[in-house]
């Protein structure tokens, strides 16, 4: 009875210390009503492990640096409920996969923000502040292309789901492609074919294999899966047309 | 299983690059054998005799098997990277179940010719 009563009442959370040679350290932490994965770091931290690095900013869904990974899938911590992600009140968090780890659960995020260079993604306008701003139809297939891609957080969960990131470093990975993706499709970008090539040359677009972690794991639900086929097709079609 | 390759459309994506690397290793013998026939029956007969040993009709099983599967999964990857339609299933996880069971029928006319 005491020990039902107290596996209601107490999580197991195993959490990774230190660098690439570090290790998982159990911590018990009291289960509560409305308990985020973030809420259980924090409390980690503020009351057993003032030493334990971890990241995070806004605590509520828009600055993505709080993303790690729970029980084996990369996550957004501050978002995600531990009721939903637990196994039997236990939990495994580490850093994000395909990343260099820095300490604890902080990742070096360098090398995935140098995608979106590689990718082709500076925007570059042809219009100065003197002109009159550029007319985009919110209609036009460029447009609601570019939309449906354009709230990225870069929170680096899809880069650390993709499993051709992890057999290939050179490829530019789901969040990157998605960026050029969306500059293809925006009609006020001057170099539209420059974006296209880099996307699609050295460990482009069509280095993946269309597995859908990156959509399947994506915590606001974009589907870089999807603007990765696009580009693909804009290799058969060229560029898309504004209609 | 580790859960980010625990899902159908994963392992459609590596039943498709396995099945692939395995035509892409045994058609260069397939090509070999069949050139043999340049220099008349007799060069391809002397191969054609251990088409009746067990291990081989097994084996020629395996690459039909492998064949059809890279076919179905193929088709799967084309049509979820080159079309569009409403209610486009993200990845066509749906047609998984289904390529499995064309290439296993494909593999059941194949034991069906052979028996
Ligand atoms: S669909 Fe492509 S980018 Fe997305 S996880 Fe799979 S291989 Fe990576
Ligand atoms: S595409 Fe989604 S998962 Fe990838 S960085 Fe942007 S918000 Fe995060
Ligand atoms: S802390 Fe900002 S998204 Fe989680």
């Amino acid at each position: 009875m005491n020990k039902i009563k107290r596996e209601t009442q107490e999580l197991t959370v195993r959490v990774w210390r230190g660098k690439e040679d570090g290790k998982l350290v159990t911590y018990q932490v009291m289960s509560r009503e409305n308990q985020t994965i973030l809420d259980i770091i924090t409390e980690i931290q503020r009351f057993q492990e003032p030493g334990l690095a971890y990241r995070f900013a806004c605590r509520v869904g828009v600055c993505g640096s709080c993303a790690m990974t729970v029980n084996g899938r990369p996550r957004w911590t501050c978002r995600t409920h531990v009721k939903k992600v637990s196994h039997e009140g236990v939990l495994t968090i580490e850093p994000l996969r395909n990343l260099p780890r820095i300490k604890d659960l902080v990742c070096d995020l360098a090398p995935f923000i140098d995608t979106w260079q590689r990718a082709g993604a500076p925007f570059s306008g042809t219009k100065t502040r003197n002109d009159a701003p550029a007319l985009v139809d919110p209609e036009s297939s460029t447009r609601r292309a570019a939309e449906a891609g354009l709230q990225c957080i870069n929170c680096a969960v899809c880069y650390s789901a993709c499993d051709v990131v992890s057999w290939n470093r050179n490829y530019i990975g789901p969040a990157g492609l998605n960026r050029a993706w969306t500059l293809i499709n925006d009609i006020r970008h001057s170099d539209r074919k420059q974006t296209f090539d880099q996307a699609f040359g050295d460990g482009g677009c069509g280095s993946c294999h269309s597995h859908g972690n990156c959509t399947r794991h994506c915590p606001i639900e974009l589907n870089p899966s999807e603007s990765i086929a696009g580009l693909k097709r804009v290799a058969f079609k060229g560029l898309p047309k504004d209609v | 299983m580790n859960p980010l390759r625990n899902h159908k459309s994963y392992l459609a994506a590596i039943g498709h690059r396995v099945s692939g690397i395995a035509l892409a290793l045994f058609l260069p013998f397939h090509f070999l054998l069949l050139g043999s026939a340049l220099d008349g029956a007799q060069g391809l007969d002397r191969f054609l005799v251990y088409t009746d040993l067990t291990p081989v009709k097994v084996a020629e099983w395996g690459l039909v098997m492998m064949l059809s599967v890279h076919l179905f999964f193929g088709i799967r990857v084309l049509f979820l990277e080159f079309t569009r339609w409403p209610g486009h299933v993200n990845d066509l996880a749906g047609w998984v179940v289904p390529c499995c069971i064309a290439a296993l029928f494909v593999g059941t006319v194949f034991v069906i010719q052979v028996l």
